[in-house]
């Protein structure tokens, strides 16, 4: 009896130690294959190059990094305020029973697959695009706004939980105090449930530089450097899902560099959300 | 008095934009749903989902490409579940919060949030090349499973946790081993919680598509075991609407991938508030 139980014990540590192999093997083989073609291009040249012309190995992937960075920052000025007014709507401004039915279409929509935002995107938003502002409409303005609608979910579920969790006191304190119902929530209740309303969007964030699929079918994909937000663009993860089933030898290999880069940039933003969301729990 | 009255100004005025800002993007979440599904579900008859897909998909139906997704899915399920329930027994019955606690909270929060295009990218290397599995249903399902462990983890260690201690005494206090509270005790009431994290799980699977396109491939060809290589719906419909091989498919296709995923969603919802209304 005594045996098996310690046995039982040491299969669930095992067990436990799951997520961190996964983890550790993701990291392992995306630098093994990957590395190298770093080492041998440079550092400094595969991050800062402006030319991705695999045919004649140059690996510059600064078009891509530029480009994920302007559409996430794209989908950041469209899904910040949306998200936060929504999340502000749902707890404070509509009657309970609204919200009840709300709320989980909110978490339904999170579940929509991103393929289905990029279609809407490429049949609605493209065309809008094309026509009223010209260019391709293939765009990065087309990508920001259906990244900015796919973050909303996360923004609003994430920031209105943190909204939720404060103590009553701190309203019902500001309220007597005499200010209004909006100074209390713009001076009271958001400083309050900051690190919660920063979680979410460091989350949301994460998922806009993520996104591939998506992106895929809206962003146009050209590789240049984008000089407006009506250019097509190609960002990290772009750039991986088109070329990785053709490609081969170099080729391959630097887009699994392509991963490396994206893998860093997802830790730091992951650890950050922790790091902030464990000092709001404390 | 002007600010008495200024403030109550910025007040209507926020609640204005407020409004408006809410309403917009609610409305606009759920146009998007209403116009794929009334373009798609006119498509969708019996024949579009127990036909096989004909030329590329621009004929047929897709029947292939849910059994594809059905496998796939089962597949990652059954590669979960153990691992994610154990290691939520672990966290809540085995150790205390401690070092070793916090690395595995670490590394389950980490591989949360890891775009499914390096899952893609890992599974690629590691499943179809590496252990030499080739593009098929298991390397699909494996890379799948590790995309959806820290899904099943958290819910199933909430529902492990909603169990009241009491529970566990009266198990002890009859005799029971540590191994005897689990199995008969823990498990069978924190069953309910554990099968919602599963059904959100399911929902994750069927609208995949990097992760699934990079390992399972996009073969159209009826699978015959879990060495073949698939196609699932949500890659048939990308590859349909961005090659443009027939629109008229790729709403069907489209339609059926939301109401499959509406549906899974808010069965697992429902299990959840019955569930939640049980325990307090």
């Amino acid at each position: 009896m005594e045996i098996k139980e310690k046995v039982i014990e040491k299969i669930l540590l095992i067990i436990a130690f799951s997520t961190i192999l996964i983890l550790a093997l993701i990291a392992f083989f995306i630098f093994e294959q990957g590395s190298s073609l770093i080492w041998k291009v440079g550092l400094k040249n595969f991050i800062l190059g402006d030319r991705w012309v695999p045919s004649k190995g140059e690996f510059g992937i600064l078009p891509m990094i530029v480009g994920s960075f302007w559409v996430t920052f794209g989908a950041l000025i469209l899904g910040i305020p949306l998200g936060l007014s929504s999340a502000i709507f749902l707890c404070e401004w509509i009657p309970p029973m609204v919200a009840m039915f709300l709320r989980p279409a909110i978490h339904l929509l999170a579940a929509i697959p991103s393929v289905i935002y990029g279609f809407w995107g490429l049949i609605t938003i493209v065309p809008i695009i094309r026509n009223y502002l010209g260019g391709p409409g293939l765009s990065i303005l087309s990508g920001s706004i259906i990244l900015g609608i796919m973050i909303l979910p996360t923004i609003i579920s994430i920031s209105e939980d943190s909204l939720k969790a404060l103590p009553p006191s701190y309203k019902a304190g500001a309220l007597a105090l005499g200010a209004t119902h909006w100074q209390t929530i713009w001076r009271v209740l958001i400083p309050a449930a900051r690190s919660g309303i920063l979680a979410s969007i460091i989350l949301g964030m994460g998922r806009a530089i993520g996104e591939t699929m998506a992106m895929i079918m809206i962003l146009g994909n050209a590789v240049k450097m984008p000089s407006s937000f009506l250019d097509s663009a190609r960002t990290l993860t772009t750039n991986i899902g088109i070329e990785m089933g053709y490609s081969t030898g170099d080729h391959r290999q630097a887009l699994f560099a392509t991963g490396i880069i994206l893998f860093f940039i997802i830790m730091i933003l992951n650890s950050l959300a922790i790091i902030i969301s464990r000092r709001r729990t404390r | 008095m002007r600010f008495y009255q200024s403030r109550y100004l910025t007040q209507g005025l926020a609640k204005i934009l407020i409004w408006v800002a809410s309403l917009f993007s609610i409305a606009v979440m759920i146009l998007i749903l209403i116009q794929i599904l009334s373009e798609g579900i006119p498509v969708i008859s019996l024949n579009f989902l127990l036909d096989h897909p004909r030329s590329m998909g621009r004929e047929g139906g897709i029947f292939s490409t849910i059994i594809g997704t059905a496998a796939l899915t089962g597949l990652a399920i059954i590669f979960a579940t153990p691992l994610g329930v154990g290691t939520a027994i672990f966290l809540r019955e085995y150790t205390r919060e401690s070092r070793v606690s916090r690395i595995i909270r670490f590394g389950t929060d980490c591989l949360a949030g890891i775009p499914s295009i390096i899952f893609g990218l890992f599974g690629f290397i590691f499943f179809v090349i590496y252990l030499n599995l080739g593009w098929s249903i298991l390397s699909g399902g494996l890379t799948l499973a590790s995309m959806i462990l820290p899904t099943i983890i958290c819910t199933a260690e909430e529902a492990i946790k909603a169990i009241p201690y009491s529970y566990r005494e009266v198990s002890y206090s009859l005799g029971g081993t540590k191994w005897q509270t689990i199995t008969r005790t823990i498990l069978p009431n924190a069953l309910p919680g554990i099968f919602t994290g599963v059904i959100l799980s399911v929902g994750r699977s069927i609208g995949e598509t990097a992760a699934v396109i990079l390992t399972a491939g996009s073969s159209l060809v009826m699978p015959t075991s879990i060495f073949s290589p698939i196609r699932t719906m949500a890659v048939h419909f990308y590859i349909l609407a961005r090659e443009g091989v027939s629109m008229e498919m790729a709403y069907g296709t489209g339609a059926v991938l939301i109401i499959m995923v509406l549906l899974v969603n808010t069965i697992a919802n429902l299990l959840l508030n019955r569930y939640i209304r049980q325990r307090t």
